[in-house]
Parts: structure tokens; C-alpha cells; sequence
């Protein structure tokens, strides 16, 4: 099995790390610090931090760079297909995905990857949270199965 | 107040996009962690890879804040979670455990974070994604407003 395979482990490793690197050296480890963007309310008095701003911007832009040049090759480096995303229209589930996650976001200032780079420090209530995330993620699953298949049998026509 | 922190959040961006840039093209996958976390459990047939990436995540995170701790959370200050607004009246392992809640059921329904939809889905010009973002910042910064929680 491909995904078995050292390098395709260690490349997992390798972006892992990278990842978990980039989460403490932004600060978006910091679920205050999340909330202070996500403040709008900030901004006349001049209290509000941009931080998140400059994280997701160049991250977007060197992925973009890198799925640009993806682009020019049939396959990765270590596996036989890009696993992009085929389904491709916009629906309720993607909105109101969307609408509680954000819920959920705005009320801790934590989203998955912090949650789980968190765990490098253990603050009070991170297992909590991580245990209710996985439930919530699970519970989710629950209703996506039969209506996922359909919907990209129907984005593959 | 925290200070805003420009060079960090850059240099931590480029990271970010680097780790998501190094999966793709090695690996062809997303490097969405609540895609990557949720399918943690069976039936998926792709979990040492996702357990790999998660280990190496936290790891990462502890080395630098031991490398470089005057960064700031995690490494010279502590890490702590945000507590529930007073005028909720709220216990805050109940405020986090609908927020876990809500974070997980709403992630995996709308199939993306701020990883999966944000950074790799923007990137790769994804409708899908960019709808997802723009509704996900807005009800966050609407729920940070109306809960009063900073």
C-alpha cells in the first residue's frame, strides 16, 4: 500500500512539522490571540490584532505556487493521483458547516490545527474541547455517508 | 493587549503554507487538519499517515516553543484557553464542549477548517472554499461581537 510507504510516511512528518512550526511561530497557538483578531469590535480604539491577516496570507500564497506547479505533473511524488476535491458545487451542508463552525470558533478562538498543536502545552480544558471536537466531528460523519456518494456521483456528471 | 506581531505571523504563514505545499506535491493530499483529525478513527484506511502528521505537528510545536520562547505562548508565557463571557452565567467546560462540539459537527459537515478550506482551498481557487471562509469569519467575528467573549 502506497500510503505505507517511508517516504510518503515521512513527507507526512515533514508537513506535520512544518505545520506545528508555523502554528507556534505565528501565535496561532494562542486562542486569545485569535480572538483579538476575531474582535472586530476592536478596531476604532485601535485594539485590534491583524496577526491572523499576515498568517493566512502568505500561506495561501505559497500554496498557491505549489498547486501551480502541481499543475505541470500528472501525479505527486509519491502517490499515483492529486486527491483534490471532485465535488464542486455549493450547498446547505457546506454553508451550514460552515455557520457552526464559525460559531464554534468565535466562541474559543480555536480551530483544528491549533487544537491539536495546543496539546504541546496542555492548557485546562484542552481535552475537553479535543473530545468534544472528535465527537461533534463523528456525529457529523453519521449523517454524511449515503448523500456524500450521491452528491459526487452527481458532480461527476 | 497583546502586540500586533507582523514578522512572526509572516514567517509562521510561510511555514503554513510550506507544510501544506510539501504534502500536495509529495503526498497529493489536502493538509486540512479537521479532515485529518476527523478521519483518525475507522473506517479509514489512511491512518498511520494522519497519526504521523498529527505526532510530528505536536512535536514541531513543543520543539520550537523550546527553541525560540520568547515568541510568546507555549514557550515563555503559558498557554491558556478562553473563558465564557461573565453575563453568560456559563461554566466554561460547558462553553468549551459546545464549542468542540460545534467545531468538529460543523467541520466535517462543511468539509474543511481553516486549513483545508482557508489556506489549500483558497489556493487551489476553490468556489466551494471561498464561500466556506467568508461565511466562517463572518459568524465568527458576529459570535465574538455578540458573546462579548474578548
Amino acid at each position: 500500500m502506497a500510503t505505507l510507504r517511508l517516504p510518503y510516511l515521512m513527507t507526512a512528518a515533514v508537513s506535520g512539522a512544518l505545520f506545528g512550526a508555523g502554528l507556534y511561530v505565528s501565535q496561532m497557538v494562542d486562542p486569545l490571540k485569535v480572538l483579538r483578531f476575531l474582535d472586530f469590535t476592536a478596531i476604532p480604539s485601535g485594539g485590534w490584532d491583524p496577526s491572523l491577516a499576515f498568517v493566512i496570507v502568505p500561506a495561501i500564497f505559497v500554496m498557491f505556487v505549489a498547486v501551480r506547479f502541481g499543475r505541470r505533473r500528472s501525479a505527486p511524488l509519491f502517490d499515483t493521483e492529486f486527491h483534490e476535491p471532485e465535488y464542486n458545487k455549493i450547498d446547505n451542508r457546506l454553508v451550514g458547516g460552515a455557520v457552526l463552525f464559525g460559531i464554534g470558533w468565535g466562541m474559543s478562538g480555536i480551530c483544528p490545527g491549533p487544537a491539536i498543536s495546543l496539546i504541546a502545552f496542555q492548557p485546562d480544558g484542552l481535552w475537553l474541547f479535543l473530545a468534544a471536537m472528535l465527537a461533534g466531528s463523528l456525529a457529523g460523519g453519521l449523517i454524511l455517508p449515503s448523500g456524500h456518494r450521491r452528491r459526487l456521483a452527481d458532480a461527476r456528471r | 493587549m497583546e502586540a500586533f506581531s507582523p514578522l512572526t505571523a509572516t514567517l509562521g504563514g510561510i511555514l503554513i503554507g510550506l507544510a501544506s505545499a510539501v504534502l500536495w506535491l509529495g503526498n497529493g493530499r489536502i493538509a486540512g487538519i479537521s479532515g485529518i483529525f476527523g478521519q483518525l478513527l475507522p473506517p479509514a484506511q489512511t491512518v498511520v499517515w494522519r497519526l504521523v502528521f498529527l505526532v510530528a505537528l505536536v512535536g514541531a510545536t513543543a520543539l520550537t516553543a523550546l527553541a525560540f520562547p520568547q515568541i510568546g505562548v507555549g514557550g515563555a508565557e503559558s498557554a491558556q484557553l478562553a473563558t465564557p463571557p461573565a453575563a453568560w452565567s456559563l461554566p466554561t467546560p460547558v462553553w468549551l464542549i459546545i464549542a468542540g462540539l460545534l467545531t468538529g459537527f460543523g467541520t466535517k459537515i462543511g468539509n474543511g477548517c481553516t486549513s483545508g478550506h482557508g489556506v489549500c482551498g483558497l489556493a487551489r481557487l476553490s468556489m466551494r472554499s471561498l464561500v466556506a471562509v467568508l461565511v466562517f469569519f463572518t459568524v465568527a467575528i458576529l459570535t465574538v461581537t455578540v458573546t462579548g467573549i474578548v
